[in-house]
């Protein structure tokens, strides 16, 4: 049995790195006796499929792992049995069995929303902003195994809004294709120029395109496909 | 008192592995602070990753949690990124439970396990925004404590700390408690009022209250109370049962990568197997087990509740734990285990024994295996009383290899007393002779030999023994890798002189040197256990302008009645022992482990009325080590043993 689980990652525990939420989730299922599945082999691993990363200090509403168990299990309680047994600011959102089992997390999702709140004083950004929209390509220097490159920016941008709260801090909602060469929250922002440490980011949507536009990963047509296409 | 978490948070978007600062671990305490409970602040002097895992702070911090008058927490040691981040922003050190600022709490209580950790000391000190000289701080400063095996002599950072704790904290840390709790409801009257009653609790040491004295020659004379308060000498203090103490019981779970990332169960404390140059042998006698029920069930809660596949035991020598085979073979058994569980010891003995219990525990991860012969002759470790014999290092190799280890590494420390170049080139010798033992199971077999520079220590039988150059100690590196580059499969690693020598700077110095450790600390120099972060010009600099010589503190053979900096200062063990112990070492006259045999009076035990504290009165079979018999059939000792008969002689 496959068991996707969708959970957030809120406050101080958004410094933890994807290593080591990793580490916390062997350790919380063994606590939770799940009958988790292990690889075979001399070293055995407990088996759990892990979404895109999310990168060291971002929050976010929508994080997603598989886990496989040795046997079939109910899933009610499970949510919140797994949520007690989390750091503070991790808590499971959803819980769902996943009967199509051909797609992995990290292949499937095509864009992520991330919110980025900019603090104030950020003036040129929307200017900015809309050059890079107004543009044909917009080439940005990234670091890639360890080896600097070039990715085109304006292409990864599936679209943005943004708008100013009272405390004049600007908040932009982007969206940002993952399939394909992709651009990272952070390196957006250098784009941007805006002072990236000081920014608050958080992933608010993973999504995976399809006939009947976006779904995530947890949507019932998603987990079990087969299914949809016996009622179409 | 309040967090000060918005103001630290901007700061850790900069640095490398944040997480490190963020708390939050399963276990970690969550204390209501008030004004009438006593708050102590535990700090391990490096960083998260090297002073998470300290059991004692994690001992420490839960003792005090469960005092209606006490609340604890702890932090570490900010890495240098975050150090210059703080600096710049003007946030002060600062706890990792709720982000109190550091100099908030009563008292700031350091473990020291390194001298190499002593300017860090500073820098946390001043981290906190407290004067780093006791001597210049105020009422409202907390009261800067240190615990833990360098204390035994803390004279070189005498003028910086307020208290020094001798010897197992759980008891003396409520009497502490209770003192500093009395003075604070009183109305915190004055700074010294408070000292002077702590001086009053055994095995609390109040430097400010001593004087040291020197001769014309510039020799110390001795170091003596100025106040009444004062003991002459302060005693260590010992838990006389393990088994009343069955913490930590909340072990900490980190988040993020720390060394020893795995559940801890402290099978026995003390270990009396003599060894002349191991001060925590020494400094931490009696033997005291715990009853291996609770070991039992502390493995088993832990795992459960953490959620660990690794458990350590660990102790001093944990082989020589009474039953172990049948404990380590229950705990790998256990039905209740969710997933396969390995436990790991620490400290191995090296006899064929010990390797066939690794060999049970660790069928499904086979690491290393590590052996600690420490000498590369038989004479050599008849004068550091490490009795291994050839005949057992070699049935040990050989049961390893046969059972699938492909590597072994040993430990060696040269430098030793009337260590020769036969016997530093014997290292070389055993090594060579283990890969030949190898290489008829596995063509890749291979040995690694770890070697160190000793560093004579306080409260040893070697304490009088003159330190190797650093000069001497590099010319015996060159000699083992010409000698190692001969022999395929001997992998040769050493520990940089330079360290070594500094670390002799203060293991044995006097008050004198914390003008050196002050000025080091002003030039930049933290960290020092990190080998990037390591500067020798500092350290000599820092002499220098100290007008210390290098020669005097370290490179000195000290005389019979010459007063030590640690002379005030008590492990229970008699200096009449400790010296003839030393005369036996250059006779090279072994002593037998007197856990198993007849007492020989040193004065840990007969000093604080104790006694050690083993389920077995039998030695471990299948090894010669340490207990001057012949252990082949496991047979119980002999009952009469003359004290200091040479033992395990050939």
């Amino acid at each position: 049995m496959r068991v996707r689980v969708k959970h957030n990652a809120n406050g101080k525990i958004r410094f933890l790195s994807h290593r080591d939420t990793a580490g916390v989730w062997e350790r919380v299922i063994r606590r939770a006796k799940l009958p988790i599945a292990y690889t075979e082999g001399f070293h055995t691993r407990p088996k759990l499929h892990f979404g895109l990363a999310l990168s060291v200090g971002h929050e976010s509403d929508a994080e997603y792992l598989d886990i496989d168990l040795r046997e079939t299990m109910p899933l009610d309680g499970l949510a919140e049995l797994l949520s007690d047994l989390m750091p503070p600011g991790l808590d499971i959102c959803e819980v769902g069995e996943v009967l199509d089992r051909s797609g992995s997390l990290q292949q499937m999702v095509d864009s992520v929303v991330w919110e980025c709140v900019v603090p104030t004083g950020a003036d040129g950004i929307t200017d900015r902003l809309g050059e890079i929209l107004a543009s044909e390509t917009h080439p940005i220097d990234v670091i890639r195994k360890s080896k600097p490159t070039s990715i085109d920016l304006r292409p990864v941008i599936s679209s943005v809004e943004s708008h100013r709260d009272s405390s004049d801090e600007l908040t932009l909602l982007v969206e940002l294709l993952t399939s394909g060469r992709s651009v990272r929250p952070a390196e957006f922002l250098t784009a941007l120029e805006a002072d990236v440490p000081l920014v608050r980011v958080r992933r608010r949507h993973q999504f995976i395109a399809s006939d009947h536009g976006p779904l995530t990963p947890m949507h019932p047509d998603v987990l079990a496909p087969l299914a949809r296409s016996g009622v179409g | 008192m309040t967090s000060i978490w918005p103001l630290v948070e901007p700061l850790l978007a900069r640095v490398a592995k944040p997480a490190r600062y963020i708390g939050c671990e399963d276990g970690a305490p969550n204390p209501i602070h008030s004004p009438d409970k006593v708050a102590w602040l535990f700090i391990y002097p490096d960083t998260y990753e090297i002073g998470l895992p300290n059991q004692g702070l994690q001992i420490l911090t839960e003792i005090v949690n469960e005092r209606p008058d006490a609340v604890a927490e702890r932090t570490y040691a900010p890495w240098t990124d975050l150090e210059a981040e703080m600096r710049a922003a003007g946030v002060p050190l600062f706890s990792l439970d709720t982000h109190r600022p550091a100099g908030e709490f009563d008292i700031m209580g350091f473990n020291l396990s390194a001298e190499l950790t002593y300017t860090n000391l500073l820098n946390c000190i001043d981290l906190a925004g407290v004067p780093v000289r006791s001597a210049e701080r105020v009422l409202t400063d907390p009261i800067i404590a240190v615990g833990g095996h360098c204390t035994f002599n803390p004279e070189p950072i005498a003028d910086f700390v307020d208290i020094v704790v001798l010897g197992d904290g759980e008891e003396v840390i409520g009497e502490i408690t209770e003192v500093v709790g009395e003075w604070k409801r009183a109305g915190c009257a004055d700074r010294l009022s408070v000292l002077r009653a702590l001086a009053g609790v055994d095995g609390v040491y109040v430097p400010a209250l001593y004087e040291a004295a020197y001769t014309p020659e510039g020799l110390l004379s001795g170091t003596h109370p100025t106040d009444p308060a004062a003991p002459a000498t302060v005693q260590k203090r010992t838990i006389a049962d393990l088994g009343e103490w069955p913490y930590p019981r909340e072990q900490l779970v980190p988040l993020t990568e720390v060394v020893h990332d795995r559940l801890n169960v402290e099978v026995f404390r003390g270990c009396t197997r003599g060894c002349r140059f191991c001060q925590a042998g020494m400094i931490t006698r009696p033997v005291r087990e715990r009853p291996a029920d609770q070991v039992r069930t502390m493995v088993v809660e832990g795992l459960r509740r953490t959620g660990y596949d690794e458990v350590a035991l660990t102790s001093l020598s944990t082989a020589d734990f009474s039953g172990i085979g049948d404990v380590v073979r229950e705990i790998v058994e256990d039905p209740g285990n969710c997933g396969q569980v390995s436990v790991s010891l620490p400290s191995l003995r090296v006899d064929a024994f010990t390797v066939g219990i690794a060999a049970e525990i660790q069928k499904a991860r086979r690491t290393g295996l590590t052996f600690a012969p420490e000498a590369g002759t038989w004479r050599m470790r008849q004068v550091i009383n490490k009795l291994i014999s050839e005949e057992d290092l070699y049935a040990a190799v050989e049961s390893a290899f046969s059972q699938g280890w492909r590597r072994m590494k040993l430990y060696f420390l040269i430098g030793l007393p009337t260590e020769t170049d036969e016997d530093t080139l014997g290292i070389i010798e055993l090594a060579r002779r283990c890969v030949e033992i190898g290489k008829k199971h596995h063509s890749s077999a291979s040995i690694t030999v770890s070697v160190g520079g000793f560093v004579p220590k306080p409260h040893t039988p070697f304490q009088w023994f003159g330190q190797n150059t650093s000069t001497e100690l590099q010319r015996k590196v060159n000699l083992l890798r010409d000698a190692a580059r001969r022999h395929r499969g001997v992998d040769l690693k050493w520990h940089d002189p330079n360290a070594t020598l500094v670390e002799g700077i203060m293991s044995r110095g006097d008050r004198r040197i914390g003008r050196v450790i002050e000025e080091a600390w002003r030039a930049g120099g933290t960290f020092q256990e990190w080998s990037e972060c390591f500067r020798l010009d500092v350290w000599l600099d820092a002499m220098a302008t100290a007008g210390i010589e290098v020669d005097d503190v370290v490179y000195r053979h000290r005389t019979e009645h010459e007063a030590l900096p640690w002379d005030h200062l008590s492990a229970g063990l008699h200096r009449d022992f400790l010296w003839q112990d030393w005369r036996d070492a250059l006779a090279e006259v072994g002593l037998p482990d007197c856990r198993w045999t007849p007492c020989y009076d040193c004065g840990a035990c007969t000093g604080y009325s104790i006694e050690h504290v083993v389920a077995s009165a039998t030695p471990p079979a299948g090894g010669s080590q340490g207990t001057g018999q012949d252990l082949a059939n496991g047979v119980s000792v002999p009952v009469v043993l003359l004290p200091r008969s040479p033992a395990g002689v050939t």
